[in-house]
């Protein structure tokens, strides 16, 4: 094909793409309105499971197959990480020096990592209440973790932090999905039902069925495969060194 | 009020996205991220959606710059030892 065809092939493409998209956006639901038919269907739902926070019942019950597919994705991603920056023969490994840290740094991380961690399990198990949820608590969780890195040094950090353990925390937590969506399956309806656990009481910590345990296990999950990832990363970035006269 | 809050949130996005861009430096890049996310969870907070703010806060202010930034500190070590080496 000659450089003009392309060029004609990709400008037919685009045009048309541009007017797909803009016939699309003509039919949006006008912008800061207070009425939508998906959003208006979606509460009612998550009001019926006694979900307070209708962001997780989409989540965790509406669409729980969707973050299944998402969970799967960050699992994959982790585990190609994995395999990627394993220390490989022509790589040793050199023990970092005990670094020295300023003073009100090394205060400010150590004053901040608890309050931090807490955030993050808090943001985790009210996710079926307010906004939050296994995502974003996991990751706050995760990454308070590595603020002892920033306050005292890589050792420490590697004390707190037995990666085996949290790739199997990782991959136990994403089975754990997997089993509560089989649950549903054997027990209930179909898979990920939520019809297996009584709703409870809305706004409580129990409340809207199997929502807070798929929360939890996702939760779980990210926290692991953050830890994990930035394991690898670390190890790379601070202990890992090319055999010299390669 | 509500439209002027969004709209200073609208361009306080815009311009942190402007310096991103024009930063060479990776690691002041990865700085110039952090704040971008920050600047982006205040405004999908102000569009009310706090869900995808917090997700934004905790991937894009703190995980993304900070995988970044261990990536550029590998690829310089391994230019100073190659360096060293000749």
């Amino acid at each position: 094909m000659t450089r003009r065809a392309r060029l004609w092939v990709l400008l037919t493409g685009g045009a048309g793409l541009a007017v797909l998209l803009v016939a699309a956006c003509l039919r949006l639901p006008h912008f800061g309105g207070d009425r939508h038919p998906y959003g208006d269907r979606a509460v009612h739902a998550s009001l019926a499971r006694r979900t307070a926070n209708t962001i997780s019942s989409v989540n965790f019950d509406q669409r729980a197959f969707d973050t299944l597919g998402e969970m799967t994705i960050l699992f994959a991603a982790v585990l190609g990480c994995v395999v990627l920056l394993r220390q490989t023969q022509d790589e040793r490994r050199a023990r970092p020096e005990p670094a020295d840290v300023a003073r009100p740094v090394r205060r400010y991380a150590l004053l901040v990592l608890p309050v931090a961690l807490l955030t993050g399990l808090y943001i985790v198990a009210h996710g079926q209440l307010s906004p939050g949820g296994g995502f974003q608590g996991g990751v706050v969780a995760a990454t308070a973790l590595h603020l002892l890195y920033l306050g005292a040094d890589y050792a420490a950090l590697e004390r707190v932090r037995p990666v085996g353990r949290y790739e199997v925390g990782d991959a136990l937590a994403s089975s754990a999905y997997v089993v509560t969506g089989i649950a549903g399956l054997i027990g209930g309806t179909a898979f990920l039902a939520n019809t297996l656990l009584p709703y409870g009481t809305f706004n409580t910590l129990s409340s809207g069925g199997t929502v807070p345990l798929l929360n939890a296990a996702i939760g779980m999950e990210v926290a692991c495969a953050v830890v994990v990832l930035l394991a690898r990363f670390l190890d790379q970035a601070v202990e890992i060194e090319e055999e010299s006269g390669r | 009020m509500a439209d002027a809050v969004i709209v200073v949130a609208l361009l306080l996005v815009a311009a942190s996205a402007t310096v991103a861009v024009a930063t060479r430096d990776p690691m002041r890049q990865a700085l110039v991220l952090a704040v971008l996310g920050v600047v982006l969870a205040v405004l999908f907070t102000v569009l009310q959606a706090p869900d995808v703010g917090l997700s934004q806060l905790a991937v894009g202010s703190a995980l993304t710059p900070l995988l970044l930034m261990l990536a550029v500190r590998k690829i310089r070590r391994r230019g100073r030892e190659k360096e060293g080496e000749r």
